[in-house]
């Protein structure tokens, strides 16, 4: 089969990343109890405007051709509009996700006058009760206003971005229904143990139930945009899901985080999948071309205690981030193995209860930096 | 459907084509990546010579032309037609209305 073949090229790695997230800043003015950043304060050592600059011509001259742009709440940055600007000239297109909160009338055409830019709106319910408990008091109202003014504005298809919780994948076919009402695309990922998540995951996970509903529901609309985030799910059908479905990490994605830190993948800001920094001499070219670290991501993958299972060409373990941040073993089962293998790791791991390690966090004290603006503080979701 | 007065017509290899100019190429080992800055989607070109015919397809004056000048492999042809006319399809490459050769 070619997409085989694709797929084992691409597991050998690419010269530059297809999918790059860069994470503008930790500061965020709301305060996900899912926030895969721990997002909060700003980091008084932020990349400047200066060095962000240098790192979007870096990813220019590596032909970059678009870089996912999020946070925190990358909005809030005084220089956002200028970086963006300054990264479509240079011809890296960008895709920023935003909770929606700073989305005035007159942002909102500025954006539709621009190319290369999509916008992803955060929307983790149908309505207050599934959104507003995951993502702060108030939430749900703003981010369809924000869908409102960007409709208005002209802006074409936006994305509606939904992170799959037990509250609210019952709800995905209204999530469709209300994008569609704005003339925007619907994209659906999976919610990960990593960073605030961690605390969280085992309550919000979806169960088993709905991960095939949730499957099912992906088969039905394969015009639902995934990020290549369920391909855990794979041994669920007979035909794959859309996507590449493999692990990126270190091979097409990787990420960049707020203080300039290079990680394998957005959903493992931790010490031990940290590649380098872009601050280092070689800048993020020497990064992603020699670091031992996403190098050694590009070797094959062995299937270790999945060798046996017959469904491993259809999931190829999973997810590295959900087993690391559950304490499992790299070369084991994904926790939520739709063949429950993952369930058993999880017990004998002791995981379940206590996921093993958090992300570095931003919403902490010490050296703390206040968001330029939206003060207004979330409640507590629970 | 009965599109025959579709303006969207069927890959010609005897027609001139070109590299769509909103698609940047980026090499890679495999052969290359397009993206489309229009469309935003991501093409993979699987093969060194794929890369070189899309590359020249707007120097000739048809397909056919293209692969006699790059000295393609009579039998290798209708592979790669079957590539270029997926890639028209995605608009990566797109027919030349005037058939004219490109300058330079």
């Amino acid at each position: 089969m070619p997409v085989e073949r694709l797929a084992d090229e691409l597991a050998r790695g690419l010269d530059a990343p297809i999918c790059l997230t860069w994470e503008l800043t930790y500061g965020c003015n709301l305060s996900c109890v899912h926030c895969l950043s721990s997002s909060g304060l700003r980091d008084p050592e932020e990349l400047t405007t200066r060095e962000a600059m240098g790192l979007v011509d870096e990813l220019a001259a590596m032909q970059v051709f678009y870089v996912n742009i999020g946070g925190g709440e990358p909005t809030l940055r005084p220089d956002f509009a200028e970086l963006v600007s300054y990264a479509v000239s240079r011809q890296v297109g960008v895709k920023f996700s935003t909770n929606g909160t700073t989305m005035t009338r007159a942002r909102a055409r500025r954006y539709a006058a621009m190319d290369y830019v999509d916008i992803q709106i955060s929307l983790d319910g149908a309505s207050p009760a599934s959104n507003d408990p995951v993502r702060g008091e108030g939430t749900y109202a703003m981010a369809v206003l924000a869908m409102e003014r960007l409709a208005d504005a002209g802006f074409g298809p936006f994305k509606v971005s939904v992170v799959v919780t037990r509250a609210n994948a019952g709800e995905l076919d209204q999530m469709l229904a209300l994008t569609r009402r704005f003339g925007a695309e619907l994209r659906v990922t999976r919610l990960r143990p990593s960073g605030r998540g961690a605390a969280v995951w085992n309550e919000l996970r979806p169960t088993a139930e709905q991960l095939r509903d949730t499957h099912l529901f992906l088969t039905d609309h394969a015009e639902v945009l995934t990020g290549d985030s369920f391909f855990h799910l794979g041994p669920l059908g007979d035909q794959p899901l859309a996507g590449l479905n493999l692990c990126g990490a270190g091979r097409v994605v990787c990420l960049i985080d707020p203080v300039g830190d290079v990680y394998a993948c957005p959903f493992v800001m931790h010490p031990d999948f940290k590649a380098g920094s872009i601050r280092e001499p070689g800048g993020f070219a020497a990064v992603w071309r020699d670091s031992a670290l996403l190098t050694g991501l590009r070797e094959p993958v062995t299937g270790g205690a999945c060798n046996a299972c017959a469904s491993f060409g259809a999931c190829h373990g999973g997810c590295m981030a959900a087993k690391f941040f559950t304490g499992l073993p790299m070369d084991g089962p994904d926790p939520e193995c739709v063949l429950g293998h993952g369930e058993k790791a999880l017990v004998m791991a002791g995981g379940s209860q206590a996921p093993a390690s958090v992300g570095p966090g931003h919403a902490k004290p010490g050296r703390p930096v206040p968001v330029a603006f939206g003060t207004r503080r979330p409640a507590r979701a629970r | 459907m009965g599109c025959a007065a579709s303006t969207e017509p069927g890959f010609d290899p005897a027609r001139p084509y070109e590299l769509h100019p909103d698609v940047a190429l980026r090499p890679e080992p495999f052969g290359a990546l397009a993206y489309h800055y229009g469309n935003r989607r991501l093409t993979f070109l699987r093969s060194p010579e794929l890369v070189q015919l899309v590359t020249e397809l707007g120097d000739h004056e048809s397909v056919a032309a293209s692969m006699a000048a790059l000295g393609v492999a009579t039998e290798r042809r209708p592979a790669l037609e079957r590539a270029l006319a997926s890639l028209a399809k995605s608009e990566v490459v797109r027919p030349r209305s005037d058939g004219a050769v490109r300058a330079g």
